[in-house]
């Protein structure tokens, strides 16, 4: 691939780094690098990493924050790499050569990710011409439907864009539409009970309770045929692209956000795996190889304060690395399996070491396989929760502080997969599209012990309705209580249901 | 692919601002945060405006649920104030992009802000300052005292050395430095203007005057102070409120005090005037009066009373007379038109207008960029 933009000095760079990287048996579509200067590279980081997206003013805030936060607080983006075929990574004009380099490792090996890990098999690898389609398809509908209109629109979608099946691209999930036609409502139910040889026999074998439950469930069934969609429905977007009254361009609009969404869904899902395997690469490539000595000082500057920790955050970059290199010494140690766990010599497991060198393997297993909510539950341990000193925390309304909550590993363990399930995001469903027959929206908030945000939610409801045109309901805890809110075009009401 | 046209993000820049101030979209208004990019507390404050827009979606509120973070810590210790988003919050969508955060000092702020806005070094007034020889330990040196010894640096040589000759070993990573890798701390002569300076702040408090206006004199406040302080070794502030009557207040007052009623600008001018001869001679002092408000004043009596107070008292002694008129919800007044039309041609007197926490920016550069 031609890199016009490469200084000699940089194209020397990454062809060596790349020629570890494959030494090392990384697996990455072709690198296209572009050195652009701060402002150009903070637009482009603004808007998601892609040169061409719609208009809209969220791409304005965020590289109004990115600028400030350059200019005031010295915040600095190194590097940008999005998930293409081939891929771009954006360098940033002016840094030094070893900057240059060790950010050149770390996009090699997201690149990798990007294109061996199993949760980005379903992405569009041409992402950026399909960015930029849907910019001119907006841009079109802006001409004809006028600037405020489609934006309006466009701000009603986003306040939507988190109400995805974010496992839909990898299962067949029941279909909303219901395929068998729709029971009758005249017809009685005939509760047939079980078989009965002898006359006298029949109370005994059929007591009336008995038919009772058996009339009963049958009834269910037929309520649940009549149900609409069939099944609780996670992709809300696709529901209302279904089904909403929508006329064609708001079709549109509607569909390339969630387009969008479905793209950027793989990334959110793996960021500590995807920051942590970059990390590991970019470390293991500048240390083992690449490091000229007169670049060590610098290289350690940089990397510790990629990796750094501080007031307590959890920094994705530091956690991903350190599991994928805890993972490596444990299976090449043979850290694992029946016989380690079940060991309760301390002392033993400590100096356990089966010399397996499966590590590297194991690794790249890993990769492939997981996504952060797998690769948290199967290899955080106890001692990398105590040597990492992970804790959870909460929040203490009386001192309106965080506080630490627990250093234990199941309680550290539960509270991140917590935080990382659903993107920490919570779960909704549609659960009737014709709610007491009135073609009303009834979602379901499936309650986890965290309540929604109230404020927030009324406002995403009146979103809603915007689109569904119908009254919208509710089913979700608010303040402890199991509660139904109605936004019915012009008023919310809210009722507890039990 | 060609690099795009900085209109891009200019033009959605320009659509973002003007949601924020209010000229369209006003539904989106409600949904806007008006975010700081470096908070203050205590006596001084750093300000840089950052609205945000957040549209509403289904999540869990941010105090809710907590997280986990990382650290040292016991069990029920605090680890950061509650307005804060810690740990892991929502999983960015951002392509692998990473911000580190550097600390800057205020030194370094203003640093920042004089190249940001082209100001002049200030000159100090007259010839009775004296530039002083100032001993600052911000340099390095091979030699010195024990005592000064700077860890870091001589690790970081004695690192260097090693590697270079290769005594470096990564599996038993031993530094041990040698007379000729060791870095002392050591001072620098900095030339300092010796002088003194006093701010005096003057603001309006009358009922017209809004928390939005009294913001914007806090953050407009911050920077001059911050820029003064980086040319001076001293700085006094005073504070001053007026609405009918003037009356000195310390600083917290000075920003939370409302007070209702009318407005007698000179009474504030007269305070300050008083203040300055018996505190500040003009021969030994740098001094600056800022004077915040709405530009209503009482009937045109007072104002001309101000013009004289300005033109045969105050303006000879300060160095500079800065007059900053916030838009209050009523509007802005005439005082601003009616000191240009009488004063316009003084050199001491700045006069600028501040609409809103856009024009904070020009007014600094008013305000600081005559270099006096």
């Amino acid at each position: 691939m031609k890199n016009a933009q490469l200084s000699p000095e940089l194209q020397a760079a990454r062809e060596e780094i790349e020629a570890y990287a494959h030494e090392y048996g990384l697996d990455f579509f072709p690198i296209i690098y572009e050195v652009l200067d701060y402002r150009t590279l903070y637009e482009t980081a603004a808007m998601g990493g892609f040169p061409t997206r719609y208009p809209h003013w969220r791409f304005g805030m965020e590289y109004d924050q990115l600028m400030k936060g350059h200019i005031w607080q010295g915040s600095t983006i190194y590097e940008m790499v999005i998930n293409t075929n081939p891929s771009y990574s954006y360098l940033l004009e002016g840094n030094e050569t070893v900057t240059q380099k060790m950010v050149m490792a770390h996009v090699t090996a997201h690149v990798d990710f990007f294109k061996n890990n199993m949760w980005f098999a379903h992405t569009n690898r041409k992402m950026l011409d399909e960015m930029a389609n849907h910019s001119t398809r907006i841009q079109r509908l802006i001409d004809h439907y006028g600037y405020e209109v489609v934006e309006d629109f466009i701000d009603t979608c986003l306040s939507l864009e988190n109400l995805i099946d974010y496992h839909a691209p990898y299962i067949k999930r029941p279909d909303a539409r219901t395929q068998r036609p729709i029971v009758g409502d005249d017809e009685p139910i005939v509760v047939e009970g079980l078989k009965v040889e002898r006359e006298y026999m029949r109370d005994y074998i059929n007591p009336p309770e008995f038919l009772e439950r058996r009339r009963q469930k049958l009834e269910e069934e037929r309520l649940r045929q009549k149900r609409f969609p069939e099944n609780p429905q996670r992709d809300v977007l696709l529901f209302l692209l279904n089904y909403a009254p929508l006329e064609n361009w708001q079709h549109t609009v509607l569909e390339i956000v969630r387009d969008e969404a479905y793209y950027f869904a793989p990334q959110g899902m793996t960021k500590i795996m995807n920051e942590g395997w970059a990390s590991y690469w970019h470390s293991k490539i500048m240390t083992q190889k690449a490091l000229q000595s007169s670049e060590i000082v610098s290289f350690a500057d940089l990397h510790s304060g990629v990796v750094a920790t501080g007031g307590g955050r959890l920094n994705p970059y530091k956690l991903g690395l350190e599991m994928f290199r805890d993972i490596e010494e444990r299976w090449n140690k043979g850290k694992f399996g029946k016989e380690y766990d079940d060991c309760e010599d301390i002392a033993a497991k400590r100096s356990w070491d089966k010399q397996l060198g499966f590590g590297r393997q194991k690794i790249f297993e890993v990769r492939r396989l997981y996504n952060d909510v797998t690769f948290i539950d199967e290899f955080l341990t106890p001692e990398f929760v105590m040597e990492q000193k992970l804790f959870s925390f909460r929040y203490n309304s009386d001192t309106d502080l965080y506080e630490i909550a627990s250093r234990q590993f199941k309680e550290v363990k539960e509270k991140l997969l917590f935080r990382l399930t659903n993107f920490g995001q919570p779960y909704i469903y549609v659960e009737d599209g014709n709610y007491a027959n009135r073609g009303e929206l009834y979602l379901r908030h499936r309650y986890e012990d965290v309540e929604l945000k109230n404020d927030y939610a009324r406002e995403t409801m009146r979103n809603l309705h915007k689109i569904w045109t119908r009254p919208v309901h509710l089913e979700t805890v608010v303040r402890d209580k199991r509660s139904l809110i109605t936004f019915d075009g012009r008023d919310f009401s809210e009722r507890r249901i039990d | 692919m060609a690099p795009m046209s900085i209109r891009r993000a200019e033009r959605d820049l320009n659509r973002f601002r003007q949601i924020v101030r209010g000229k369209i979209k006003k539904d989106l208004r409600k949904y806007m945060s008006h975010g700081e990019m470096i908070g203050r507390q205590g006596k001084r404050y750093v300000s840089i405006p950052l609205p945000q827009i957040d549209l509403p979606q289904f999540r869990y509120g941010a105090k809710e649920g907590g997280g986990v973070g990382q650290g040292d810590g016991d069990v029920g210790d605090p680890i950061a104030s509650g307005d804060g988003e810690q740990g892991m919050g929502e999983a960015g969508s951002e392509p692998g992009s990473h911000v580190l955060e550097v600390d800057i000092t205020l030194e370094e702020l203003a640093q920042i802000l004089g190249e940001e806005l082209q100001l002049p070094n200030i000159e100090p007034k007259g010839k009775k300052n004296i530039i002083s020889q100032k001993d600052r330990y911000s340099s390095i040196r091979r030699t010195g005292p024990d005592s000064l010894r700077h860890f870091k640096r001589t690790y970081r040589e004695a690192l260097r050395r090693q590697i270079s000759a290769g005594d470096y070993n990564p599996d038993d990573p031993v530094i041990v430095p040698i007379h000729e890798d060791m870095r002392y701390r050591s001072w620098k002569e900095t030339l300092m203007p010796e002088s003194n300076a006093v701010i005096i702040y003057m603001m309006d408090v009358s009922g017209s005057m809004g928390s939005e206006q009294k913001e914007l004199v806090r953050i407009t406040a911050f920077w001059i102070e911050t820029w003064l302080r980086s040319q001076y070794k001293e700085i006094d502030m005073r504070y001053i409120v007026h609405d009918a009557a003037a009356k000195e207040v310390d600083q917290e007052t000075f920003y939370h005090i409302r007070e209702g009623g009318g407005t007698k600008i000179s009474s504030a001018y007269k305070l300050c005037n008083r203040l300055i001869d018996e505190r500040y001679p003009a021969a030994e002092w740098n001094i600056y009066p800022f004077h915040f408000s709405d530009g209503d004043n009482w009937g045109g009596g007072d104002t001309r009373e101000c013009i004289d107070l300005l033109r045969k008292e105050l303006l000879p002694k300060v160095n500079l007379f800065c007059y900053g008129q916030v838009r209050s919800l009523y509007g802005s007044g005439r005082f601003a038109h009616d000191l240009e039309e009488y004063l316009g041609n003084e050199d001491d007197l700045v006069i600028s207008e501040i609409a809103d926490r856009d024009d904070i920016y020009d007014s600094i550069k008013d305000f600081l960029g005559k270099g006096k």
